[in-house]
């Protein structure tokens, strides 16, 4: 007999199980960061700075306590929310991380919503009509959207989508002027211009975003739909569905609530990492649309050697991982009756 | 399967439904929109910012005590916080009295006291740029000394040596010469940082343009100032867009959402230039492209080989070809724009007379010679162009290629026999390039003076440096040019530096946008007089 009620046991395994991917997480950041040979010192006091500045610096820093003693400042100052300040942008990390996480997290929601809403269908109905023209054109088009070069796309689809058609907005999460015109409350336009009640700022916002989550989805949607489709074929196999055809049920609920539930829990899974790749920001796609996401802002910080701004970022993204994996548990339990 | 199929329209509809939104309107008239590149703004401290971005933001926010006017440049630089000055008769206080009835943009009048706090506090708190203050003599001890006030509209500097005032004044227009308002800045200081902190990501001006927001990496936006003391900008709002790609902005301006384009590539330039509403407006900048000869070198100190080799250079070729639009052709170490500067051309490519000189020297059949060369695409191509051209009169020129770091620090330690460099001026004066091109007050290695490119290039010439020296203290600004002139054409004969192209910078703009400014070679961009 276990001393816990088994739910909460189970809670505190996972809350156990996040706590050490944490700390694992912060001890490789923390020791990158103290391995790079950049001097965070010389970064705040200048190179001009006199010897008495740079050591009062140092100590004031904690950089003269031993190693042990640092980590777990840091992780006081992390548990905090106190990344430090970014070189770059000259403000704390976390402030810039509030800033631009919620433009990547609205950009790969939209994106994966796309993503199911579109990939889940097709990669059934490639399944039911596995080696029909149907399956063939879901498979080269799942395939053109794994395999292009994503600023390649991404420009055409601007040329021809913004550029030439009109249909969406150009680069940037809104019109120039539209910018700044409501408060930032959750940092997700679409849902501050909701709370704002102003629907030109939301119309504006969703054809803006269109055309990058919709590049993002047509990524996503190319493995969601062939995981779908392999995941379908497995259960149409199986001896329940003949059992359920025999049993006079329509195609359409033996595909769609049939098998269909049962790939449900695999599913999941699929989502929650596809989701979770989108969340980390994806480079090439923030750059050719300047959409201020958290994929630009680590390259940028990468690139010019500000470390605090690239441990922050880091930070987030693995929360953002450890937080969908635990989700994704969840789920299962909550699709899989045998996992609970 | 009959729902499968609707599912499947319904999606596609769906979709389609989201993305035909009305088509987008332009850009407002009351508002500039601007693509650019500016993720290289890290502080808007004008202590302490010293790239191109900031220098674009502090121009429009900060007055300074004097500044060019963008509607006349070649007038040089002019009155603006200080009305006036007058210079002692020994050439090294300078007094300024300040405009009456300025304000800063927190409603504070402009006083001397601003003045004296802004220049001290550049000094004392010694950022990147603060080299430019700090040459005249200027330390953070001696600082409230040298810097004083005399009453509540009045102030002077006092210099270690005599410069010419126009030396002075010039260093006084670069942004680190902005004019920040005093309480403002210390109501907002922490731990005696004299508001640096605060000022990063802040502003306190008096300029045409307060700062609205600035969004690292994605934008800067401004509001006019009413009360600015030339007017009231025409422009209410000028937002500046950090936009990366230059195809990007290219596509942005053709479709109107953008008034101004910054960054388009020489590809895109040449596709939009037929656009209907768009102009291309081409504007000199201060960088400079040479190739220098190493004078401990036997044959490259041999003053016919230098000047041969100036002739052997395809300089037309170079311009109209991979340098189209970027760079154009000049020949003296001052940027055009810079008092003073020249815009003789005295060589051009011509292999006869190349020849000739080179058989004078006792070359006649050439020699060998190494280009160290950075490995940057446009330097390449010119190390290149210039292996085939000297080979024309029988010099064997190999190429070396190295990063930066690599070739630079060859060039420092003077190991090396041409070098294919480029300079920017760090300052609107021409001496920030006459001290290093003409300039070389010891010649010996032991002495490391690797800031200067005479010395790089082991070129002894105690003439030049008297009469550059002379050149930095007279006071006449007229005169002052001319002696630089002089230098230059002096250069330009007997210099172990073939001076080839100034850059120039492309932008695109609507047509409908008028007096843009970008500030040529000595200042930054001026929006209070855009009109659209």
């Amino acid at each position: 007999m276990s001393p816990f009620p088994s739910f909460l046991s189970a809670t505190f395994r996972i809350l156990i199980s996040i706590v050490i991917t944490m700390i694992g997480l912060l001890l490789i950041t923390f020791f990158i960061g103290r391995v790079m040979p950049i001097d965070p010192v010389l970064s705040i006091v200048g190179e001009s700075a006199s010897r008495a500045t740079y050591d009062e610096a140092y100590i004031r820093l904690g950089l003269d306590k031993p190693l042990i003693v640092q980590f777990f400042n840091f992780l006081i100052d992390v548990f905090r929310g106190d990344f430090g300040e970014s070189l770059l942008t000259a403000r704390p990390v976390s402030q810039d991380l509030i800033r631009v996480f919620p433009a990547t997290l609205e950009l790969a929601t939209v994106g994966t919503i796309i993503g199911v809403l579109v990939g889940v269908p097709l990669g059934v109905i490639a399944a039911v009509k596995q080696g029909t023209w149907f399956d063939h054109v879901a498979r080269v088009v799942a395939l053109i959207g794994y395999s292009m070069p994503v600023f390649w796309i991404g420009l055409i689809g601007l040329l021809v989508f913004y550029g030439i058609l009109g249909w969406v907005g150009g680069p940037g999460r809104l019109d120039i002027f539209y910018v700044d015109m409501i408060p930032s409350v959750t940092g997700m336009i679409l849902i501050d211009s909701l709370l704002a009640g102003d629907m030109d700022i939301f119309w504006n916002a969703v054809s803006h975003i269109m055309l990058p989550a919709g590049l993002l989805a047509y990524y996503s949607l190319a493995y969601i739909s062939r995981m779908t489709r392999s995941f379908m074929l497995e259960q149409l196999e199986q001896e329940y569905i003949t059992t359920a055809r025999v049993k006079g049920l329509s195609e359409h609920t033996v595909v769609w609530r049939h098998a269909l539930g049962n790939v449900k829990v695999q599913l999941v899974t699929v989502i929650a990492l596809s989701y979770a790749g989108l969340l980390e920001g994806s480079v090439l796609t923030e750059t050719i649309f300047s959409w201020p996401g958290i994929g630009l802002y680590i390259t940028t910080a990468l690139l010019s050697a500000d470390m605090n701004a690239v441990l922050g970022g880091t930070i987030v993204v693995g929360l953002v991982f450890v937080c969908l994996n635990i989700l994704a548990d969840l789920l299962y339990k909550v699709f899989d009756p045998r996992a609970r | 399967m009959k729902f499968t199929r609707k599912l499947l329209w319904g999606v596609v509809a769906g979709v389609i439904a989201m993305t035909t939104v009305p088509a987008l309107a332009k850009t407002p008239a009351n508002i500039l929109v601007i693509a650019n590149r500016i993720d290289d703004v890290t502080t808007l401290d004008p202590a302490e910012s010293f790239e191109f971005a900031g220098s674009d933001l502090s121009r429009n926010v900060y007055g300074k005590l004097i500044n060019f006017d963008p509607q006349n440049l070649a007038a040089g630089y002019q009155p603006d916080l200080a009305a006036s000055w007058t210079v002692s008769g020994d050439g090294k206080t300078i007094t300024f009295k300040m405009r009456p009835g300025v304000k800063f943009h927190s409603g504070n009048p402009v006083t001397a006291n601003d003045a004296v706090f802004s220049l001290q506090r550049a000094v004392k708190l010694n950022k990147t740029p603060s080299f430019i203050l700090t040459q005249f003599g200027f330390t953070a001890d001696n600082a409230d000394q040298t810097i004083k006030l005399i009453d509540d509209m009045t102030f002077s500097i006092t210099t270690d040596a005599k410069y010419a005032t126009s030396f002075v004044l010039n260093c006084l227009t670069s942004t680190i010469g902005g004019i920040v308002d005093q309480k403002t800045v210390m109501t907002n200081e922490v731990d005696g940082d004299m508001g640096n902190s605060w000022l990063k990501t802040n502003t306190a001006g008096s300029g045409a343009y307060t700062l609205l927001s600035w969004k690292p990496n994605e934008s800067l936006t401004l509001q006019a100032n009413p009360d600015f003391y030339l007017g009231k900008p025409h422009m209410d709002k000028v937002i500046v867009r950090h936009i990366s790609e230059s195809s990007t902005q290219r596509l942005l301006l053709e479709k109107g959402d953008i008034d101004i384009a910054r960054n388009l590539n020489p590809q895109d330039i040449a596709g939009i230039q037929k656009s209907e509403g768009v102009t291309i407006d081409s504007d000199l900048r201060g960088r400079i492209m040479y190739i220098s000869f190493n004078q401990k070198d036997k044959v490259l100190s041999n003053p016919k080989v230098k000047e041969a080799l100036k002739y052997l250079i395809d300089y037309k070729g170079m311009q109209d070809s991979f340098l189209k639009g970027q760079y154009t052709i000049h020949q003296a170490f001052l940027p055009k724009t810079y008092l003073g500067s020249i815009d003789d051309q005295p060589y051009s490519y011509n292999v006869s007379k190349a020849k000739n000189l080179l058989t004078e020297a006792g070359y006649g059949d050439g020699f060998e010679v190494e280009l160290i060369v950075r490995e940057a695409q446009e330097r390449i191509e010119i190390a290149q162009s210039l292996q085939n051209t000297f080979g024309k009169a029988g010099i064997k020129a190999s190429i070396t290629l190295g990063t930066g770091k690599q070739t630079l620090s060859k060039y420092r330690a003077r190991e090396f026999q041409i070098y294919v460099g480029a300079w920017g001026p760090d300052y609107p004066d021409p001496n920030t390039n006459a001290a290093t091109f003409a300039a070389n007050p010891d010649n010996s290695d032991e002495i490391k003076a690797t800031g200067l490119l005479a010395w790089r290039n082991a070129w002894d010439i105690p003439e030049m440096t008297k009469a550059t020296k002379a050149a930095v203290q007279e006071g006449d600004r007229d005169k002052r040019a001319e002696m630089y002139a002089a230098i230059q054409r002096d250069h330009q004969k007997t210099s172990p530096f073939a001076i080839m192209f100034q850059k120039i910078e492309q932008t695109a703009r609507r047509s409908n946008v008028k007096n843009l400014n970008v500030g040529a070679a000595i200042t930054a961009v001026s929006y209070w007089p855009v009109t659209k």
